[in-house]
């Protein structure tokens, strides 16, 4: 399984563009970590590689297949990094599950996820927990490349060494592709079998 | 830790009052009440409001008639009961069809693609453009005044804003991260409307809905007061307040002022209910 | 509260600060969200409070300055400056001897220039000569002043909203998460301007969630937990787990990716779900039944700690 990224432009403004001819190949065995500073546009970047953002020029392409024109489950899932902004604040936890494609039991174990946050609204629930949730949600069975957008830069750092150490074996085990932006260096070394270092402009 | 420290207020001490919710419902419940007395009475009251008593004309408020009477020596209690009643009714029809209009149009507006929405902004744009009591005077004639004429030129002037507020908060939900990721789940459009959508617009609908009733009150008020609206034998509170002008300079204040005061009443209770209310469902609003 | 000689500027006992939020019906409750939490800032020391998001830290910062929602409430002892503050005293203060720089932009009008902003409006000639000598200090070019906040990079933002907390010649600066997403060599560059503050005999109080950086730049850490600090060491005990008192300190060092990034499981407890006495309880393998009573504050080389069971 091959995610593609060809000649990706993107700007928000005219003549400002913030991607430009961004190329970019990765197979599913593989775990890219991408380290940027902030304003660089990793979120954007995120968005297009996972199909919630079409680029004004390039393709994304899974398998050879437009992302943009896959019907039902996209097998390329985003974390997000504000878990509170990808909960319905008005749903519950086990509906917010239910949403995924068949998350198997023991993943949520394996999470760490407790069976009475279930019955919980999201603002019952910590930004950790919250992310657990998000995390299970993006790993439904047909899952092949999982994007992670700064995912547990707002968690404490047990927290954080729970879902990555659990998040590695995850994928390694599945052979799902994953790719991790973060602006921890340490953190990129731990998990990544490729690095991708843009530049710092901002001081 | 030494036990004997002196703790010190850190806040500015603040009174207490009555919470949101508490507030909301007292409200709420004052307005129903207030509508149901009015209606009750109001039919009950239905002979009284015109029977004329000419041996107890012109007479100042007292016990036995509160609101006084008038000219030709009608209770005005039994006028205003009746009056606010038939305001009422006429309101409770016309907000609700103005509010399924908007929540239609809303709907497809935001929903539909570019070319409806654009249709619908300019509808909108169009009748809000349009100075409100002059397209209620328009209506009401052309359909030739009377009950239906009014219902009809409240209902069809009155929903734009509410429109503009489900528009708007659809087009807001669908930019929202986890509508955005249902859709990459593969979830269908009328399963993430059904789960996502309905839940948060419909109480916003419902709000508004209770807060286009006095409005609806106030322009069918004043579409009868100008003479375009019920006839004279239906005395609703417009047509009361027109009648009691004449008078007015006759020293008869009491021939407005009771009336007016009444449906000032009704008006401003439903907007506090509808204004808290609105509090009440923004679901980050726990605190407070 | 260490064995530190030097003369407070802020000390904190006993913080409580809990918001009423509904709960069915018409039901409130209480939520507890600080409680018991003690810090100190000594005279040119930064210290840096660590916790994870979203766990409290901030009201924190609010307290501190009286800038609490109104459906807050805090009790606790704040002194500043040998001083015991109440809400009054509180109000005199902050923008003058106690100044925050918050987070990001937001804080910032979008539609006045900023140095009209940094000046708060006044127009004076030493006024602005201060707010001149300010923008050189931190590198901010001459022209800065009549920009507006959309113009700015993000980093001249962090420097303007330095500026305008440097304006008043505070003696404590509370900096709230000052560098968001910025990798640790930028945001240690970004403190820069902190340390050299806290150098001057002056204190600054870091929140921050960022580890890394407060090992970077701190002089002591205060380990957030659960609404409460549960350990004040310095930085130099963060070299060796055996110099770490507290068994949610001890685990959070072996967290850190350089030491192994070991999880260790559980989760912070939600608000609403605290347990009895220690909060760290539930997930401790030292627990014992009288962990569930109140925990008192120990001194231990030179730094503070609520377990009963550190030495």
């Amino acid at each position: 399984m091959i995610l593609e990224a060809k000649d990706i432009s993107f700007g928000y403004k005219k003549n400002a563009n913030i991607l430009e001819n961004f190329q970019f190949t990765m197979e599913n065995q593989e775990r890219v970590g991408i380290l940027a500073p902030s304003g660089w546009g990793k979120t954007t970047l995120c968005q297009i590689l996972s199909g919630y953002t079409k680029p004004q020029e390039g393709r994304v392409l899974l398998n050879g297949q437009d992302i943009h024109k896959i019907k039902g489950y996209c097998p390329v899932q985003m974390i997000w990094q504000h878990p509170e902004k990808s909960v319905n604040p008005r749903l519950r936890m086990k509906e917010v599950i239910a949403e995924g494609d068949d998350i198997e039991e023991r993943i949520i174990d394996q999470l760490g996820i407790e069976r009475d946050w279930f019955n919980r609204f999201p603002g019952e629930l910590s930004g950790g927990e919250l992310q657990r949730f998000c995390m299970a949600r993006a790993l439904g069975k047909r899952t092949q490349f999982l994007i992670a957008d700064e995912i547990s830069t707002m968690l404490d750092l047990i927290t954080q060494s729970q879902i990555w150490t659990f998040l590695l074996t995850e994928v390694k085990q599945r052979g799902i592709g994953l790719i991790a932006v973060t602006h921890s260096r340490s953190l990129m070394d731990h998990i990544a079998t490729r690095q991708i270092i843009l530049d710092d402009i901002d001081s | 830790m030494d036990d004997t420290l002196v703790t010190s207020p850190l806040q500015i001490s603040k009174r207490k009052r009555l919470n949101q919710r508490s507030k909301t419902i007292i409200y709420l419940v004052l307005g129903l009440t207030f509508l149901l007395l009015i209606a009750v009475a109001g039919t009950l009251l239905s002979h009284a409001a015109i029977t004329t008593n000419f041996m107890q004309k012109n007479l100042l408020p007292s016990l036995q008639y509160p609101f006084g009477t008038d000219w030709l020596g009608r209770d005005m209690l039994a006028r205003t009961l009746r009056g606010l009643s038939i305001s009422i009714v006429i309101g409770l029809f016309a907000s609700f069809i103005s509010a399924m209009i908007a929540a239609i149009l809303g709907t497809a507006a935001a929903t539909l693609g570019k070319t409806v929405d654009e249709v619908i902004t300019w509808l909108v744009d169009l009748v809000m453009g349009i100075p409100h009591l002059l397209l209620l005077i328009l209506i009401s004639f052309a359909l030739g005044k009377g009950t239906f004429g009014v219902i009809v030129a409240v209902a069809i002037s009155h929903w734009p804003a509410l429109t503009r507020v489900i528009r708007a908060e659809i087009l807001q939900l669908k930019e929202t991260n986890y509508v955005k990721i249902a859709g990459k789940m593969g979830r269908g459009k009328l399963e993430i409307a059904v789960k996502h959508m309905v839940p948060h617009v419909f109480p916003q609908f419902l709000v508004g809905l209770i807060l286009l009733f006095p409005h609806a009150i106030l322009h069918e008020a004043a579409l009868t007061f100008l003479g375009f609206g019920l006839p004279p034998e239906q005395p609703g509170i417009g047509i009361i307040l027109s009648e009691s002008m004449r008078y007015l300079s006759l020293g008869m204040w009491w021939l407005a002022v009771f009336p007016g005061l009444a449906l000032l009443i009704t008006v401003l209770l439903f907007d506090l209910a509808g204004g808290s209310l609105r509090k009440l469902i923004d679901p980050y609003s726990a605190q407070d | 509260m260490t064995c530190l000689d030097h003369k407070h500027i802020l000390q904190i006992d006993n913080l409580s600060v809990s918001f009423t939020q509904y709960e069915r019906g018409l039901r409130q409750i209480d939520l507890k969200v600080i409680h018991n939490l003690n810090v100190s800032v000594h005279e040119g020391e930064l210290v840096a409070v660590v916790g994870a998001s979203g766990s409290g830290k901030s009201l924190l910062a609010h307290s501190i300055l009286g800038i609490l929602p109104p459906n807050c409430n805090a009790s606790g002892n704040i002194i500043f400056d040998g001083e015991l503050l109440d809400a009054a005293r509180i109000r005199q203060l902050r923008g003058k001897e106690i100044v925050l720089v918050p987070q990001s932009v937001s804080y910032l009008d979008p539609l006045q220039k900023v140095g009209l902003q940094v000046r708060k409006g006044r127009n004076d000639k030493h006024i602005r000569r201060k707010q001149e000598e300010l923008f050189s200090l931190y590198d901010l070019p001459e022209d800065t002043g009549g920009l507006y906040p959309f113009e700015l990079s993000g980093g001249m933002t962090r420097r303007v909203l330095l500026s305008e907390a440097m304006m008043g010649n505070p003696r404590l600066i509370i900096a709230d998460e000052p560098t968001p997403g910025l990798h640790l060599e930028a945001a240690q560059n970004a403190m820069s301007h902190f340390r050299q503050f806290a150098d001057q005999g002056q204190g600054v109080l870091l929140i921050t969630h960022d580890i890394d950086l407060a090992l970077k730049v701190a002089d002591r850490i205060a380990v957030f937990y659960a609404g409460t600090t549960v350990e004040e060491a310095l930085v130099t005990d963060f070299q060796s787990i055996d110099t770490l008192r507290h068994p949610y300190t001890k685990a959070l060092w072996r967290a850190l990716p350089q030491n192994g990034f070991h999880p260790f499981p559980g989760n912070q407890p939600y608000v609403k779900d605290m347990p009895k006495g220690c909060p760290f309880g539930p997930r401790c393998h030292q627990f014992t039944p009288e962990c569930e009573e109140d925990i008192p504050e120990h001194i231990i080389r030179c730094g503070t700690v609520r377990c009963i069971h550190a030495e």
